[in-house]
């Protein structure tokens, strides 16, 4: 029976090589001083041109904590949540702290993923924050993130082209369709590039016809009604009539450097975009860029309530070194940084009175566009909302169904996700 | 008992002629005397060789065995991500599913979606089979005279399957993108309009198909080149001789010559098309709408994309795709044998 030792051996191994796969972050946390010490992992899910910027502040929390490290790992927003999710799930990888997009706190948290903030060193002057912000943080009672950046989207244009055009600046859906032609022919220009590939940018449709995706008082599915099937009508008739270009694959790149070069004279899109836009060839003179609320629809005029938190996940071997980073990421000096670096917007109402901030032109223009932005169900359910418009927007946009069924099939997903509402 | 007992051990001894219970002198078929079982006496005679596969069998075991029995198991309750068991950070939290039964399958091939996609992969596998088989082929027979610079040629032909598919997949990518991409700049310098690659229902699937058939080809070029070299090169000097042509040759000797390669590494790239996640997602993300999805690409959007994840539903659509699979092999291998291929 000495072989059974082999076999011993190679069980052991496995069953090592089963739990080796995703390592711990930090182990150690008290030296006996009270002083922090350890490494906190952080989830960034900036896009390119912010990662830098984050990565710099992030690491300037070793100024104030020298003994903790910070490990800084830039993580694609499409694919963040995803991964969050199969390291929190599966218990290992999972970072301390992570940049988390608004509508994912409510899901993450239903799942016993996030550490409960209350009562923590990571809520500080908690009433400095602007309330809308603040809403996106809770859950079931209780506080699971805080704010960290905040936004909404508007319309982007480029002043050179809107003028050799002799247009205004459009505030409604109908006006870029009135002046497209206009636009076409004095500069080769189209007027606006429609994002089709990504179901965030059907909202500001939807909210134009007065419409939302539920109505989360009466537990009811609004999508399906009337404005949903206008926002889907709205949007094939931009690009059938050639007032908008769309794509329904890489949407990102293409919107950004079909503006960035001049070949459509607007999009909408969010402060995130700034620091991108104005590094193409049409924004040399950064004065080009302008940005105006978004069009209106045929009632109404509306875009989403957007924005990043800081979630600390429960499972952290550093909590108390997490609580402070996610403190210090959501201060008040990291957000005046952040502003003054990135244009991203403040999530409190004190930093809005310094004056480099206040005095910033995609603040003042922001700000109250955020004030007004809608605010969407803080539901555990919300981030599942989009993948069901997605794949109607691009079946309506690539014509394969009628903006009738796609509203009907969108109600239709979302009566799978959320059993029992009406 | 006794009885049936001593007849799987005749039986046994059948297929074992010289195991150890043959040779012994006890043989007592009165049924007074202990025989061991045929498992143990197997198990005495070839200790040895059971102890060299033990690892082989322990290492399946755990990483198929498992994850299969278990997958089977998920898909008759309704676990999900919020009532499996699981533990984060010093909270542990009870799993809560339940068991269903065949609920989770009803619900699946009661839906249109689910016939709907099938119907699409198996156009998907047959195109891309059978284009990559073709190409293949041609391309292993042209490969197979002598031509200046056939290392070179080969080398060329092979490089796709060095480089990862991933790579691959995010540079067609590229191509096909409609603003900024080759085939748009080409069609369009020569006075055609753009088409839409990705973003119309009808082209997603002819470029994914298309991707693929890049992807697989050199696989099938250097199986089949093998198997055109085993062929001896008398045979084809014999049929010039009686006047057969090219075309009379390469039905008569080189394709039952192929066969058995052949036909393997068709039923192994039909597998592994059926079941080709990457390609797909990479590519369209299953886009536009869902019109090039297929099975194991929705799989993945049934389990990753809505919160909590359903891993019940997902787990079905796993073994609904494995029996499809099996059922396709085993019809496949009676084919074979049909036409009286040895497999």
């Amino acid at each position: 029976m000495r072989r059974g030792i082999g076999t011993t051996a190679l069980v052991a191994a496995l069953a090592l090589a089963a739990t080796a796969c995703g390592g711990g972050s930090g182990d150690t946390q008290d030296d006996g001083s009270g002083e922090l010490s350890g490494t906190v992992t952080f989830w960034d899910t900036s896009n390119d041109a912010e990662k830098g910027v984050y990565k710099k502040i992030a690491e300037d929390f070793t100024k104030k904590h020298p003994k903790v490290k910070v490990k800084h790992v830039s993580v694609d927003f499409g694919e963040a949540n995803n991964k969050f999710k199969n390291a929190a799930g599966g218990n290992s990888g999972a970072p301390d702290v992570m940049r988390t997009e608004v509508a994912w706190v409510a899901d993450f948290a239903s799942l016993g993923y996030l550490a409960p903030l209350d009562d923590t060193p990571a809520i500080d002057n908690k009433d400095d924050y602007l309330k809308t912000a603040w809403g996106s943080t809770q859950y079931d009672g209780k506080t699971y993130a805080v704010p960290q950046v905040t936004d909404t989207l508007a319309l982007f244009y480029n002043k050179r082209l809107l003028k050799d055009a002799g247009v205004e600046v459009p505030t409604s859906l109908a006006d870029i369709k009135k002046n497209a032609k206009k636009i076409k022919d004095k500069t080769g220009a189209t007027a606006l590039y429609l994002r089709g590939d990504d179901p965030y940018w059907f909202l500001p449709y939807l909210y134009g016809e007065g419409g939302d995706m539920l109505d989360a008082d009466a537990k009811k599915i609004t999508i399906d009604e009337a404005p949903g099937v206008k926002a889907f009508e709205t949007m094939k008739d931009l690009v059938d009539s050639k007032a908008a270009i769309t794509d329904l694959n890489d949407g990102w790149d293409n919107g950004q450097s079909a503006f960035k070069n001049g070949d459509a004279a607007m999009m909408i899109n969010g402060p995130w975009a700034i620091e991108d836009s104005l590094a193409g060839k049409q924004f040399k003179d950064k004065e080009n860029l302008g940005v105006a609320p978004v069009p209106a629809g045929s009632k109404a005029q509306g875009a989403p309530q957007g924005g990043w938190n800081l979630s600390v996940y429960a499972g952290s071997k550093n909590l108390r070194a997490s609580y402070e980073f996610a403190k210090y990421m959501s201060s008040a000096e990291v957000q005046q940084r952040t502003t003054e670096e990135l244009s991203l917007l403040p999530t409190r109402t004190s930093v809005y009175e310094v004056d480099s901030v206040k005095t910033n032109d995609m603040v003042e223009f922001f700000k109250p566009a955020v004030d007004k932005a809608v605010q969407r169900p803080w539901i555990a359910e919300g981030n599942s909302l989009f993948e069901p418009i997605k794949v109607s927007q691009q079946e309506v946009l690539s014509g394969k169904t009628s903006p009738k069924q796609a509203a009907k099939k969108v109600g239709d997903e979302y009566r799978k996700i959320l059993k029992d509402w009406k | 008992m006794a009885e049936t007992i001593q007849s799987a051990a005749k039986a046994a001894d059948g297929e074992h002629p010289t195991g150890a219970a043959a040779r012994g002198p006890g043989r007592v078929t009165t049924g007074e005397n202990k025989t061991p079982g045929p498992f143990r006496r197997a198990l005495a005679t070839y200790w040895y060789a059971w102890a060299m596969i033990a690892p082989v069998a322990i290492v399946i075991a755990v990483i198929v065995g498992y994850p299969l029995t278990r997958g089977v198991y998920l898909s008759l309750t309704n676990a999900n991500e919020a009532n499996v068991e699981r533990t984060i950070g010093i909270n542990t939290i009870e799993a809560t599913y339940e068991f269903i039964g065949l609920d989770n399958y009803t619900a699946i091939l009661t839906d249109s979606v689910f016939w709907d996609r099938l119907g699409w992969t198996v156009l998907w596998t047959v195109g891309c089979v059978s284009v990559t088989f073709l190409l293949g082929l041609t391309l292993a027979n042209m490969l197979n005279r002598k031509v200046r610079g056939r290392a070179l040629y080969r080398i060329a032909l092979i490089l796709p399957w060095g480089i990862p598919a991933f790579v691959s997949v995010f540079a067609w990518r590229l191509l096909f993108n409609e603003r900024n991409g080759l085939f748009n700049s080409v069609l369009s310098g020569g006075g055609i309009e753009g088409i839409v690659w990705l973003g119309d229902p009808f082209w997603a699937k002819v470029s994914v198909i298309a991707v693929n058939v890049w992807l697989g080809v050199p696989f099938m070029l250097v199986a089949t080149l093998g198997a055109l070299q085993s062929i001896p090169g008398e045979l084809y000097e014999a049929a010039e001789m009686d006047g057969a042509n090219a075309w009379q040759r390469f039905r008569n000797i080189t394709l039952p010559g192929i066969r058995s390669v052949s036909s393997t590494v068709i039923l192994l790239s039909t597998i592994w098309t059926f079941n080709m996640f990457p390609v797909i997602y990479l590519l369209t993300r299953g886009g536009p709408g869902d019109s090039s999805e297929i099975l194991v690409t929705y799989a993945f959007r049934v389990a990753f994309l809505n919160s909590p994840r359903d891993f019940a539903t997902s787990a079905a659509w796993g073994v609904i795709i494995l029996v499809l699979l099996s059922l396709f092999a085993v019809a496949y291998r009676r084919v074979l044998r049909k036409q009286g291929e040895v497999w």
